[in-house]
């Protein structure tokens, strides 16, 4: 029998593809737009090639924001990623303390990004934040207001406390779908806990882990209202990342040229990063 | 139309793209596409390929207007001559 090709259902697509469209490819046509004048106002522009991608690529500042932005980026998977599959293993299984526990670990993800930013501000001042006092305490002169490295460490632990919890949330998911027949065939083996660890749950959690690391990068990557809200990018411009460099070109200082540049290098480099990815997952899947 | 301040070299930009995309799907429909290996670790369909060497083309020519002075025009040729030898060879 021969099979019949039936591509109607393509046209189902045409209302996303539609929304898509007005949505993500016409403002991006537009940056690209602007990428390549001196835009004053839509009837005041004057062609200027490629001055604004050689100004962006050349840029002292927005390099070290992007160097930044990867050390952030790489920081908080190296933390969140094993933190959260440690979470994972130890959340009870069966229960009413199985509820709670998820309940309580995903509490942080239901916080908005501003609400999270104002929390840690408060949380990390010496005079009435918890951590900050608890920082005095120990004698240690805590002020992420003025040190770099305390900036650093109060946006990194604010990234982990708001966003361990998914990590842990996908590897338990991951881990209640392995089946008890593995357990107990490394029960009759006598494996260790570190055995099944490695042998078992590590190789099951695969999937799940690319998932997290893929939706943290990207996240991360992108990351701006918590910083802006903690540190506003400071001190100095220890903490500001990519997208606060591209808000402060494109709505502070109004360069709009420069900036839809610097969009379309930053879309580059996390297509390009999504695309690794998305290759590395399907060819796992598939050499499954 | 106005507001999108277009252009004409960005016009052709995404003209090209547009026809390069409607001459794929064209293609795709008359002699469907079969994942297969060639210099690339991967296994790729045609479309993999186009998808890789337009990504890496847009990095070429960054690379070419930040490090370089040579007209733009060279880059273009060399991503030409790459598309080509990735949608074969690929």
């Amino acid at each position: 029998m021969t099979k019949v090709e039936n591509n109607k259902a393509w046209w189902l697509v045409l209302p996303v593809f539609l929304i898509v469209a007005f949505s993500a490819i016409i403002p991006l046509m537009t940056v690209v737009n602007y990428s390549v004048q001196d835009i004053f106002d839509p009837y005041t522009r004057y062609f200027v090639g490629t001055e604004w991608f050689k100004q962006v690529m050349l840029d002292e500042r927005l390099h070290d924001a992007l160097i930044r932005q990867f050390i952030f980026s790489f920081t908080i998977l190296a933390i969140e990623i094993p933190l959260g599959i440690m979470v994972a293993l130890m959340m009870p299984t069966k229960g009413k303390g199985a509820s709670l526990a998820l309940i309580l670990v995903a509490i942080p993800l239901l916080i908005p990004w501003n609400v999270v930013g104002t929390i840690w501000q408060i949380f990390g001042r010496a005079d009435i934040g918890l951590f900050g006092a608890m920082m005095a305490e120990l004698g240690i002169n805590y002020n992420y207001a003025s040190e770099p490295m305390h900036a650093w460490l109060t946006v990194v632990l604010m990234d982990v406390w708001h966003w361990t919890p998914l990590v842990a949330l996908l590897c338990y998911s991951g881990l209640r779908a392995i089946p008890e027949v593995y357990y107990q065939a490394a029960r009759i083996d006598k494996a260790s806990r570190w055995a099944v660890f490695r042998y078992i749950q590590l190789p099951k959690l695969t999937n799940v882990l690319i998932i997290g690391v893929l939706l943290r990068f990207m996240d991360s990557f992108m990351i701006y209202t918590e910083p802006f809200v903690l540190t506003g990018g400071g001190p100095g411009t220890s903490t500001t990342f990519l997208s606060q460099s591209l808000v402060q070109q494109a709505i502070g200082q109004f360069d709009l040229g420069p900036a839809a540049a610097f969009s379309l290098v930053y879309f580059l480099i996390i297509l390009l990063v999504c695309w690794v990815f998305y290759t590395t997952i399907m060819h796992m899947q598939k050499d499954k | 139309m106005v507001w999108m301040s277009w252009t004409l070299p960005t016009a052709a930009f995404f003209a090209g793209i547009a026809l390069i995309l409607v001459a794929m799907t064209t293609w795709q429909a008359i002699s469907p596409s079969v994942e297969r290996k060639g210099f690339l670790p991967i296994e790729t369909t045609r479309g993999d390929r186009l998808f890789i060497g337009l990504l890496s083309s847009a990095f070429v020519h960054l690379g070419f207007v930040a490090l370089s002075d040579v007209p733009l025009y060279v880059a273009t040729a060399l991503c030409v001559l790459w598309m080509c030898f990735l949608m074969r060879w690929g």
